[in-house]
């Protein structure tokens, strides 16, 4: 790990990224010898940190360290989908193309979400920070056309079970990480480290 | 979109017949820590230049244009590995493009390469594709996979792209096979039957003599799936020749026809809104009304449980060819089994089955090389090289595996290809005691598709033989 001081961090001033500490590491090759001893290959370490814009979803991130779950609407009275609301969040309709309108769903997902389908895994990819088995689920909500993927935090999932949202308020990582899912009647203080409702 | 319109419903047209002159393929494995890409591609396409009785140097004196299938340029740490490729075969300075769209990489690639031919900007086009999955460890090789997932809303929940494909198949899994033990079985003897071809395969490397309960005991992935319900992962290369008509008979006295017809859906499942199921020839209006009341919780389409690229792009070249019912008109598939599970819902995308009914496609016995209920030959057999469940996932090459596999089948030339002592010995493999030629005997007709990930991108591509076609240009 990388001390607080060399952790890559960015800013905006006046439109562009300014950076400050380690964003690379340079550590030197290897080489790879076979059974004989003979060369066949060499190691190539590459250690970055990239930088990223969420551009016009940056206001679903940033409200999920709020504690509130934000979707978008189409409200094009020329199109097809109007009315459709799309959870994952889409910036623009994708049969008109028109900007959508944002609208905030907490309730709506603490009144119905339910599970769709689900997953448990042992498995994972390096750099995953999720506690393991991971929990998979996949959150159909009334009234909304797609259906949220997300996590389980607490109990075993079923499909057709009624979950609702909890938020990492306390320490945000203003990632996908910051939403999860519990059943409806868990408490508070089953609630994982920095979690609210 | 959920509503189409005829513009986009218009069956494709090629200006041009095109023909498949030959392909080849290299050895498939895990690991190669003493063979180079370009040393993997130079293989196959020496062995397609041997299968038509010429050298490299002569096939290539034919190629106007080359189209390269490699995914994940990550996994490698080399963009415009293509280049790279293109100037080791020797091809340089034709025009050449890089394509990829995920696990459906191969299929693309040759689509482009059709495309050429079929418009007459090239007579002769190579399509090569390849993967090298081996350069970082499986846990980074995870992430990287992972990042063909949505980086914002899925990668940085476990990394693991397993986890997002393998809610699909839960639903399925539940709704479909109702969760009894012998929809499991089912999917076992899906990996079985694969495993098991693999074995006859000397390109293989996940051949192995399974059973039933050696699938159901294996370790869990991601329940219902366990390590031997899922694909391999795969380094390798793969490649064909395709042609208009007069180039292709100065290659060869036997070219195959070829056509092909690409689908599209959303990358994050979660983005897939109800619709109506499109229907294919073989399909009544009305086949499915009842479907929610038969499968409760089915009535969602494509919902979880179905794939619409892939019926999107079996629509358009079932149309193309005149393909009405693939289990009458087709004689051989190749579909994409990167689950056993994913491999069933396949089977009702493509229209083998109606959805719902996938299972009937195995238990028939229709799949088999062999009918295990009659002993004689399935009606459509399917995966005969072992898939990518037994064969190989080499990404960039697997659609151009598949092409070559059902190729050899109708050149009638399967066991030239896999029952060769010199090649077992070549790639360093024993050939088994009791290898069986898994040749499909008057095969005239076959099916392949080519499959990325959750559905983003399929191809559908279909090989006749020039004197068995279904209907006239």
């Amino acid at each position: 790990m990388k001390s607080e001081n060399d952790i890559g961090r960015v800013s905006v001033k006046n439109g562009r990224y300014k950076i400050k500490g380690k964003f690379h590491i340079i550590e030197p090759n290897t080489p790879i010898f076979d059974d004989n001893g003979k060369l066949c290959g060499i190691t190539n370490p590459r250690d970055m940190t990239y930088i990223h814009s969420y551009g016009g979803e940056a206001i679903f991130f940033e409200s999920l360290s709020k504690g509130k779950l934000m979707a978008s609407r189409c409200d094009n009275p020329k199109c097809d989908s109007k009315d459709s609301i799309f959870m994952p969040f889409r910036i623009y309709c994708p049969d008109c193309l028109r900007k959508n309108t944002v609208i905030d769903i907490t309730d709506i997902a603490k009144k119905t979400a339910m599970i769709h389908s689900f997953i448990i895994t042992e498995r994972s990819g390096a750099f995953n920070t999720l506690k393991k088995p991971i929990k998979f689920i996949n959150v159909e909500f009334e009234d909304v056309c797609t259906i949220f993927m997300g996590y389980l935090s607490v109990g075993e999932p079923k499909i057709g079970m009624r979950v609702v949202p909890i938020f990492q308020t306390k320490k945000p990582t203003y990632t996908i990480m910051d939403i999860s899912w519990v059943p409806v009647g868990t408490s508070e203080s089953e609630l994982p480290d920095n979690f609210t409702f | 979109m959920i509503k189409f319109s005829d513009k986009q419903l218009k069956i494709p047209k090629m200006a041009r017949p095109v023909y498949l002159a030959t392909s080849g393929m290299s050895r498939f494995g895990r690991a190669f820590p003493t063979l180079r890409t370009e040393e993997l591609c130079i293989e196959a396409l020496t062995e397609a230049a041997d299968f038509i009785k010429m050298t490299p140097a002569e096939l290539k004196r034919y190629i106007h244009t080359a189209y390269y299938g490699h995914f994940a340029d990550h996994f490698g740490d080399q963009l415009l590995g293509e280049a790279v490729i293109h100037d080791r075969l020797g091809l340089d300075p034709l025009g050449t493009i890089g394509v990829k769209t995920g696990g459906a990489t191969g299929g693309s690639t040759i689509w482009e390469a059709i495309k050429a031919v079929a418009s007459g900007y090239s007579d002769c086009a190579l399509a090569m594709g390849w993967e090298r999955m081996d350069e970082v460890p499986t846990d980074e090789g995870n992430h990287l996979i992972s990042c063909a997932a949505d980086k914002d809303w899925e990668t940085p929940l476990g990394h693991i792209y397993t986890g997002y494909y393998a809610v699909m198949a839960q639903r399925y899994w539940q709704i479909f096979g109702k969760a009894e033990d012998s929809f499991r079985k089912i999917m076992a003897e899906i990996a079985v039957k694969n495993r098991g071809y693999a074995r006859m395969n000397p390109h293989a490397h996940g051949g192995m003599k399974i059973t039933v309960e050696d699938v159901i005991n294996s370790p869990v992935v991601a329940y219902p799936l366990r390590a031997l319900d899922c694909c391999l992962m795969s380094v390798g290369a793969a490649c064909g020749v395709v042609c208009d008509e007069k180039t292709a008979y100065e290659l060869t006295d036997n070219p195959l026809r070829i056509w092909i017809g690409a689908g599209s859906h959303t990358l994050r499942v979660a983005d897939r809104r109800d619709m109506k199921i499109p229907l294919l020839p073989n399909e009544e209006p009305g086949l499915y009304d009842d479907l929610g009341k038969r499968f409760p919780g089915g009535d969602r389409y494509p919902g979880f449980s179905s794939f619409l690229a892939a019926r999107i792009a079996s629509y358009y070249v079932y149309n193309m060819t005149g393909v009405v019912d693939p289990c009458e008109d087709l004689d051989v598939i190749e579909l994409h089994d990167a689950f056993t599970i994913s491999d069933i819902q396949s089977y009702e995308d493509v229209g083998l089955r109606p959805y719902g009914e996938g299972r009937d496609y195995i238990e028939s016995g229709d799949a088999y090389h062999t009918n295990p209920k009659t002993g004689k030959p399935g009606r459509l057999p399917s995966n005969l090289c072992g898939g990518l469940i037994g064969c190989m996932h080499a990404v960039g090459a697997t659609g151009l595996m598949q092409i070559a596999e059902i190729g050899y089948h109708i050149w009638n030339r399967w066991a030239d290809i896999h029952g060769d002592e010199k090649k077992w010995k070549k790639f360093g493999r024993e050939k088994p005691k009791d290898w069986t030629d898994l040749q499909v005997k008057g095969a005239k007709r076959g099916l392949t598709i080519s499959h990325a990930g959750v559905g983003s991108h399929v191809t559908a591509t279909i090989l006749m033989h020039p004197n068995h076609l279904l209907k006239e240009d």
